[in-house]
């Protein structure tokens, strides 16, 4: 076979797998977008559930899965960051280190319904937190805990070791170097690690499941010890666990938490580029 | 300048032996820097001309698997016992074969070394440096510039004021004009022979040429031995060794 059509042949195969690929994402924006859209209204948006869920609008739901973003932000991102910055710049290449950079790895591969027992477990029971915000969230950030470790790892990574030389060269120390010279230039890679993380940790509905979310609770939660309705749990009780809700509020509930995950991961492409061209090495 | 030995040592190197790893980079060196001198130290590559430098401000730390092991007294006191590693790079500064500014303006990179000892007037330490490394008037009107704007050249006279501007007493040079024109090469030259009056300087390099040109004792290391050292004009006139002589005739390496 001469060479120019097999050159066709590989072309063409690997663009129809492409294509392939993108089609599920495709298919499911227009469904949602078509099936939600009509739903989508300022009370829907801002409005208290009524008549068992089957009218009004989803506000408490949406307010708790920010609020569950904001926690799950508020416990993950330092630690993350922190240890991430440990096992990069100081942990020496022992074997302590490979336990807890393989526990690292594990844990970003267990299935979340067993991060949701754990977080019954330990939070909700053995702390006596009990199904809260609190709660959601811890559960939530220790998922989401080894994604920003591995992130901002990588970005630490990718900062030239020449500019730490230079740095340790001028009798800086380590920390000074990790904080003036490492940091600086490694923060554009840990945003955007961060937020794919948290725009995860939105979506998820088992590690919430046990922990914070409520069936039906139509005011905003008062405190971080008040339970909280969550969008995809919301959408899993609307789907199964009421009768008779209209098509068109379970697609809507479902546009607002993919619309919302999507404005995230696009804020995260977007930082990345803007900061990028910023980066003159 | 012709050494002699009733000169100060402002840096004595007793029995110093460098391994990475199984890899012995330096062999039972001993050697004298004197105050205010350049040394240059040229050989082959692999011959442990780096690895020397490096261990002088213990920065050959940074990559594991480095053991040292003898003397190197800075003033006297012993670098691997007496002096806080951070204190010794402040006094004893390198300059990097390749420039590394860092991804700052040039001003900043000038200021970080000042910042970080927590130097007050900082503009004038700033300004002193880049005079003393010949780039002030290249510079002065494009202080808050990123470092990366400048040319090869300018960027390695940046970090020669870099290195400068935490006031050292020693300065090291790993090579710094192996990416450079020769006309960059010959500013870089005569700023080291500005800097002698306060400074004590080391030339690793593998131009022969420019040991010839810029220092007044020369060094040959080969395989990890100094070979022999001497002053320059007798070096490169009237070798001792063999090896010395081929190597700076162009035979081998």
């Amino acid at each position: 076979m001469d060479v120019k059509l097999k050159e066709r042949i590989a072309f063409s195969i690997l663009l129809i797998a492409t294509i392939i690929i993108i089609m599920p994402v495709v298919f499911i924006m227009i469904l949602v977008l078509l099936r939600g859209l009509p739903a989508v209204s300022p009370e829907f948006v801002f409005g208290m559930p009524r008549e068992g869920m089957r009218a009004g609008g989803i506000f408490p739901a949406i307010v708790g899965t920010v609020y569950l973003v904001l926690g799950t932000a508020v416990f993950s991102i330092p630690f993350g960051i922190m240890a991430a910055i440990y096992l990069n710049e100081y942990a020496a290449k022992n074997w302590l280190t490979r336990v807890i950079e393989l526990a690292i790895i594990n844990l970003a591969g267990v299935p979340s319904i067993v991060y949701g027992l754990f977080g019954l477990g330990l939070f909700v029971a053995f702390l006596n937190m009990g199904v809260s915000i609190l709660a959601g969230s811890l559960t939530l950030a220790i998922m989401t805990l080894p994604v920003i470790i591995t992130a901002t790892k990588e970005a630490l990574g990718a900062v030239p070791r020449s500019f730490r030389e230079v740095s340790f060269s001028l009798g800086a120390s380590r920390w000074q170097t990790v904080r003036h010279v490492v940091l600086p230039n490694a923060i554009p890679g840990i945003i955007t690690g961060a937020i794919l993380g948290l725009s995860r940790a939105a979506g998820e509905t088992a590690p919430i499941l046990f922990t914070v979310a409520a069936f039906y609770l139509p005011r905003l939660p008062r405190s971080v010890y008040d339970q909280a309705m969550a969008l995809p749990y919301h959408i899993y009780v609307l789907s199964t666990q009421v009768p008779n809700v209209s098509v068109k509020i379970q697609y809507g509930t479902v546009l607002v938490l993919v619309s919302l995950v999507f404005i995230m991961n696009i804020l995260a492409s977007w930082l990345r580029a803007r900061l990028r061209k910023r980066k003159t090495w | 300048m012709v050494a002699t030995e009733s000169q100060k040592s402002k840096i004595k190197i007793q029995n110093l032996n460098v391994w990475y790893e199984k890899h012995q980079a330096v062999k039972n060196l001993n050697l004298s820097v004197y105050q205010n001198e350049i040394l240059g130290v040229i050989g082959p590559s692999n011959s442990g001309k780096t690895s020397f430098l490096k261990t002088l401000n213990r920065l050959n730390e940074l990559y594991p698997g480095t053991k040292t092991d003898g003397e190197v007294l800075l003033d006297g006191e012993n670098i691997f016992t007496k002096i806080d590693k951070h204190l010794l790079r402040k006094r004893v500064g390198i300059v990097f074969a390749l420039p590394l500014p860092l991804p700052l303006s040039i001003y900043d990179n000038v200021a970080y070394g000042p910042r970080l000892h927590g130097a007050k007037k900082v503009d004038e330490i700033v300004e002193k440096a880049l005079k003393a490394a010949a780039i002030w008037d290249e510079v002065k009107d494009r202080l808050q510039t990123n470092a990366f704007k400048l040319s090869g050249g300018q960027q390695q006279r940046l970090c020669i004021a870099r290195t400068l501007a935490v006031e050292p007493e020693v300065i090291l040079y790993d090579e710094p004009c192996s990416g450079l024109d020769p006309i960059s090469t010959l500013k870089i030259e005569e700023a080291m022979q500005e800097l002698k009056k306060n400074y004590t300087q080391i030339l690793v390099t593998n131009n022969v040429k420019q040991a010839a040109r810029a220092s007044d004792r020369t060094a040959f290391f080969l395989m990890g031995e100094l070979i022999e050292i001497g002053g320059t004009k007798q070096i490169f006139t009237v070798p001792r060794d063999k090896r010395t002589e081929d190597y700076i005739t162009g035979r081998f390496g």
